[in-house]
């Protein structure tokens, strides 16, 4: 019965934790510095075998069985910054993250590995390289700010690329998920009818089409979170441009 | 006699709002403190000049509101998947009645459950914040509203299966259920009781005669320990998942509130029983 209405709890919260926390120790930061430069490193390696796959071939068509075991890899791997947030060595928001986290996992197995037929398509090139560049670009960025050493094109990069990429992952994230559907419905994949002794069902199909409705409401707010932090990160170069 | 000042600030903007100049009597506040509606300017620790911090909460509404409106949902859609409303299952099922007499059972025990919390919201709890902000309620609706349906409509479903061991898994979780609610409902007025000395005599609960608040002995918050155990014998009455995952999901939430209830208690009462845990007796 004791449940907080909120208030301003977000900005409260935000000064507590910025007086308790001094930021990740020695060991932690030179852990995250591996950390990065080896996502870095594993999605360098996912974008040039794109290229490479895409030379050799002459098409776009099926470039996704070239990086099929790299994609897996490292985009699983990122589920340890769940844990890096949870521990504290990252001052994000476990569940933010976790969110971010889980739904690119999800797309990587629950749907483009899961159901065989998508895996050629167009559309999830569209996000396996929206998502290449973009996290190239971010662990980068992690790297330099762990080093403190951030190039400026870096971190515009990093606020900058994200109004093309980020659109263009959703929709190649879309169309994949639309393409799968009807495989899903006939195999009835992942789905459990009535009856059963535990008096419950799950229909996958309608699962991922409440899924992809689910990216009415959170694709506009995390794209326009992100340009209003374009804008504070970034802004400032029109500050020093401004002549009285 | 003697008056104060009072001036009042916005809480963001620190600008003066109003200055009231011969203050009788009035309500007070000390930094980061919210008042309660009844607090006297006089008692409390300021000098002969008063700042008040007003904040603009938006929306709000009164507890007993909020919880008439979280349970009425629950209560009434159960009820429709009982009696097996048209449109909500196929159409040959329409307004049936299920064979199974474990279905309308567990349609009572719902329904007694939800009765039983309307009741209490009305004539036993007292609220010590005036309000809740309205977003809160939406979601806390939405929540109850949701998880009731979506549990109605499994096991009132025309292809519902009764329980693996029968009558007696069905009468066991009978038993353990209404227990709990009595459990529940003695909590409850024990609680009501303690609250009505008012601040001067802030004790914590003990236990009494009633053998269900022998909990107390063990736990800080045994209203919140039966409430997982009605919710358990309803999951083990009806063998359902999405009701055991609703259960799950009640326990995660009440062991929050329960912690910091008892945290609360630890750090208010120098001299608060050390065997007592929070929810779980001497687990949790």
């Amino acid at each position: 019965m004791s449940a907080a209405a909120s208030g301003t709890s977000k900005a409260a919260h935000g000064d507590v934790a910025a007086k308790r926390k001094k930021g990740p120790g020695a060991l932690a930061t030179a852990y995250l510095v591996i950390y990065n430069v080896v996502m870095t490193a594993g999605w360098l390696v996912i974008a040039v075998g794109l290229v490479r796959a895409y030379l050799a071939r002459g098409s776009y068509h099926g470039l996704y069985y070239s990086i099929e075991k790299p994609l897996k890899f490292f985009q699983t791997g990122a589920v340890l910054e769940i844990l890096h947030c949870a521990v504290g060595i990252v001052p994000s928001s476990v569940v933010l993250t976790g969110f971010q986290v889980m739904s690119r996992v999800f797309l990587t197995w629950a749907v483009t590995h899961s159901v065989k037929e998508v895996q050629s398509e167009d559309s999830v090139l569209l996000f396996v390289t929206a998502w290449t560049v973009t996290e190239i670009i971010r662990y980068s960025f992690y790297t330099f700010s762990l080093l403190n050493h951030l190039p400026y094109l870096i971190k515009w990069a990093r606020y900058t690329f994200f109004i093309v990429l980020y659109p263009m992952g959703v929709t190649g994230e879309l169309l994949t998920i639309y393409a799968a559907l009807p495989y899903v419905q006939k195999t009835g994949l992942y789905s459990v009818t009535l009856p059963n002794k535990y008096n419950f069902s799950f229909d996958y199909y309608t699962f991922l089409i409440l899924i992809m409705i689910s990216y009415i409401p959170l694709f506009p707010q995390l794209y326009f979170h992100m340009i209003r932090q374009r804008k504070k990160v970034l802004g400032h170069i029109e500050d020093y441009g401004k002549v009285e | 006699i003697f008056f104060l000042q009072v001036e009042v600030l916005d809480a963001k903007t620190r600008e003066q709002l109003c200055f009231l100049d011969k203050v009788c009597c009035f309500c007070s506040y000390t930094e980061g403190k919210s008042l309660r509606d009844d607090e006297i300017l006089q008692n409390l620790p300021v000098g002969t000049t008063a700042t008040m911090y007003f904040k603009d909460l938006g929306p709000q509404l009164g507890w007993t509101m909020v919880f008439l409106a979280e349970y009425i949902g629950p209560l009434l859609s159960y009820l429709l998947f009982y009696f097996r409303i048209p449109y909500f299952y196929s159409n040959r099922y329409a307004l049936s009645s299920s064979p199974h007499p474990v279905v309308t059972l567990a349609c009572v025990c719902h329904t007694f459950h939800y009765t039983k919390r309307l009741i209490e919201t009305i004539f036993v709890h007292r609220f010590s914040h005036g309000t809740m902000p309205l977003r809160t309620i939406v979601k806390n609706c939405a929540y109850y509203w949701g998880f009731s349906a979506w549990l109605a409509y499994y096991i009132n479903h025309p292809l519902y299966t009764p329980p693996s061991y029968g009558e007696l898994q069905v009468n066991y979780a009978l038993i353990l259920f209404v227990m709990c609610e009595m459990g529940n409902f003695s909590i409850h007025l024990t609680l009501n009781k303690l609250r009505g000395d008012g601040p001067k005599g802030r004790r914590f609960p003990m236990p009494n005669k009633n053998p269900f608040t022998w909990l107390f002995f063990f736990v800080s918050c045994p209203n919140y320990t039966y409430e997982v155990g009605a919710w358990v014998s309803f999951s083990i009455m009806t063998q359902c998942l999405p009701v055991a995952f609703y259960t799950l999901l009640g326990f995660i939430q009440m062991t929050i509130w329960a912690k910091g209830k008892h945290r609360a208690y630890i750090r208010e009462f120098k001299d608060y029983p050390s065997l007592r845990v929070a929810i779980i007796p001497l687990i949790l």
